[in-house]
């Protein structure tokens, strides 16, 4: 399979001075549900400018499905099809015209276009709503809206820049098994959220990006594994000249006077401490090391004043 | 894209920018028709009949033309600024920048939209001058010539100042400074044979008096200045502000952040 996204070196300055993205690499797998996590402000909108074309890049490449966004930007924006965060259709047109206009921007015959418009307005439940003004739809319908505006040329890649802000639960859920459904069908999904749990109900496969660095890319799985371990920091009253015995934790000795172990949420740590006092080792005192990715999660989810 | 799938394309921006002055046509097409009556009635019934000829004709026969000509400037004009503008401020000129169709088409378009609706207007304007005078056109080609040519060149200043706008307010920067002065000067209410020598030389320098000269030239079969420069000038200044408008969209300046 090939890629549907591949991302090389890509930099974004912002005026003279601002580095927004700071020489991403990121690569999607075609038929990957991919999310791209961060806290706000980390460049998660301007990567997807960039790849749409309304962010100029600075420095890097980018290419969809092969196609690469400057030398053949026709082939790459018929596979691409992008519901932004912000809601960018005129206030003033009706969603049947909004559909149908976007259809025509891609070449496609108006026939087709109303078949297509009204099979996805119908599914994402805006039929009724066809002939209103887009200013009269509720902040839920105008998302959807924009769904069925991506989708209308089917791209081959759906890139869905928070879709689920301000939408609530219930929605929330029958987007996703639509988005789920779509991707089944062979459509490569990334999507951008500040929410761990709505990667880990969606994706395979999650990039974190923060201050415009990838700092962690992996599946939805390890990533998880990895946030389900502590690490703890044992201080110890005499000098270790080797590592105590504790079977069945990973543990290693960072100075002569602390060791580290890593344990599973919920495991019991008692165990350590019998097997120390065995051995004849005191422990003056214990802290916890948070890792870099908690750490982050916890200053996003602090950010965000816990919406998630 | 392929030509066929650039050809939807582009009637889809027509499409759009046709219904969209037509939706608003209390906005868009019936303001100038009130106003140009307005014209009509002052300066060629109640003025006019006291001015008496001018080039050879009555007063009315005169302003006509001129008054016609003035409506397809401004609707051309203020149709695309305020159209692509608008776009870009609520940016839904997204929608079209992420899809695949190429730039002149997006120009073409939005040019496209200018003309359609200063022919919509020129011709109400035309229909309603019939209350108040008659109009034998002397060289149709010419005048239709002219009307779509002028029509175009201010469609694509239209779409220039766009651009550069950053509030509704910048979008009536070149109907103060430049449009309304322009035309007003630009013999569309007096023969520049009336001015001194002076100001006849300088009147000359006025785009817009060619446009009203070669247009009056087509429907009473006479003007201050020679037809075939002026189409010159019009072509020069169109392909100049097609580049211009070119570079602005290639470029992306204005439209991509
Ligand atoms: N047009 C712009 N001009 C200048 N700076 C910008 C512009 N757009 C974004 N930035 C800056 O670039 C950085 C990254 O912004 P971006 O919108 O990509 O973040 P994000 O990850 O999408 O955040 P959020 O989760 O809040 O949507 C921010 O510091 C932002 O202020
Ligand atoms: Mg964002």
């Amino acid at each position: 399979m090939g890629k549907a996204l591949d991302i090389k070196g890509l930099q974004k300055v912002y005026g003279n001075d601002f580095q927004a993205l700071k020489g991403i690499d990121l690569s999607v797998e075609e038929g990957d549900f991919f999310a791209l996590l961060g806290p706000n402000g980390a460049g998660k909108s301007t990567t997807i400018g960039v790849i749409c074309s309304l962010v100029r890049k600075t420095a890097g490449k980018v290419s969809v499905f092969g196609h690469d966004i400057d030398q053949d930007f026709s082939l790459a924006k018929q596979e691409l099809g992008i519901v932004p965060q912000e809601f960018n259709f005129s206030q003033f047109e009706t969603p049947w015209r909004i559909v149908l206009n976007q259809a025509g921007y891609y070449g496609m015959p108006r026939e087709l276009a109303k078949e297509r418009a009204e099979e996805y307005l119908r599914k994402l439940g805006l039929w009724e709503k066809r002939n209103d003004q887009a200013r009269m739809l509720s902040g839920g319908m105008k998302r959807r809206l924009m769904i069925v505006r991506a989708l209308i040329h089917k791209p081959r890649l759906l890139i869905l820049d928070e879709p689920t802000a301000g939408v609530d639960i219930e929605l929330r859920r029958s987007m996703w098994e639509f988005l789920k459904e779509i991707n089944e069908a062979g459509t490569t999904i990334i999507l951008t959220t500040h929410y761990l749990e709505e990667a880990e109900s969606l994706c395979r496969n999650i990039a974190i990006i923060n201050h415009g660095e990838i700092v962690e890319n992996t599946s939805v799985k390890a990533l998880l594994k990895t946030l389900n371990k502590e690490h703890f920091v044992l201080d110890t009253k005499e000098a270790l000249s080797q590592l105590p015995e504790l079977k069945g934790y990973h543990c290693q000795l960072i100075e002569d006077h602390s060791i580290e172990i890593e344990v599973e949420k919920g495991q019991s740590l008692n165990p350590v401490f019998l097997a120390l006092q065995e051995q004849g080792v005191e422990v003056l005192s214990m802290r916890n090391k948070a890792n870099r990715l908690e750490e982050l999660f916890v200053s996003m989810v602090s950010k965000n004043g816990g919406e998630g | 894209m392929t030509l066929q799938q650039q050809w939807v394309a582009l009637q889809t921006i027509l499409n759009k920018e046709i219904h969209r002055f037509s939706r608003i046509w209390v906005q868009t097409l019936l303001p100038p028709v009130i106003t140009m009556s307005l014209y009509f009635v002052i300066f060629g019934t109640l003025i006019g009949s006291r001015i008496g000829e001018m080039g050879g004709f009555s007063y009315m026969e005169f302003v006509v033309p001129g008054l016609i000509m003035m409506s397809v400037i401004t609707n051309s004009y203020s149709n695309v600024v305020s159209s692509f503008y608008s776009a870009k401020f609520q940016h839904s000129i997204e929608e079209i920048l992420v899809s695949p169709t190429p730039n002149y088409i997006i120009l073409i378009g939005y040019v496209l939209g200018g003309v359609a609706r200063g022919l919509a207007v020129g011709f109400l304007v035309t229909l309603m001058s019939l209350l108040f005078t008659k109009l034998q056109v002397q060289n149709l080609a010419i005048t239709v010539a002219i009307v779509f040519l002028t029509s175009v060149l201010f469609s694509l200043m239209g779409f220039i100042n766009a651009v550069f706008a950053n509030s509704f307010d910048d979008i009536s920067i070149v109907p103060t400074f430049i449009l309304t002065p322009l035309t007003y000067l630009g013999g569309v209410f007096y023969s520049i044979s009336l001015l001194p020598e002076f100001w006849q030389g300088v009147s000359l320098l006025n785009p817009i008096l060619y446009m009203v000269n070669v247009f009056r030239y087509g429907i009473l079969g006479v003007t201050d200045i020679q037809v075939h420069y002026a189409f010159m000038g019009v072509m020069a200044f169109i392909v100049v502000l097609a580049t211009i408008s070119m570079y602005l969209l290639e470029s992306g300046k204005r439209l991509r952040s």
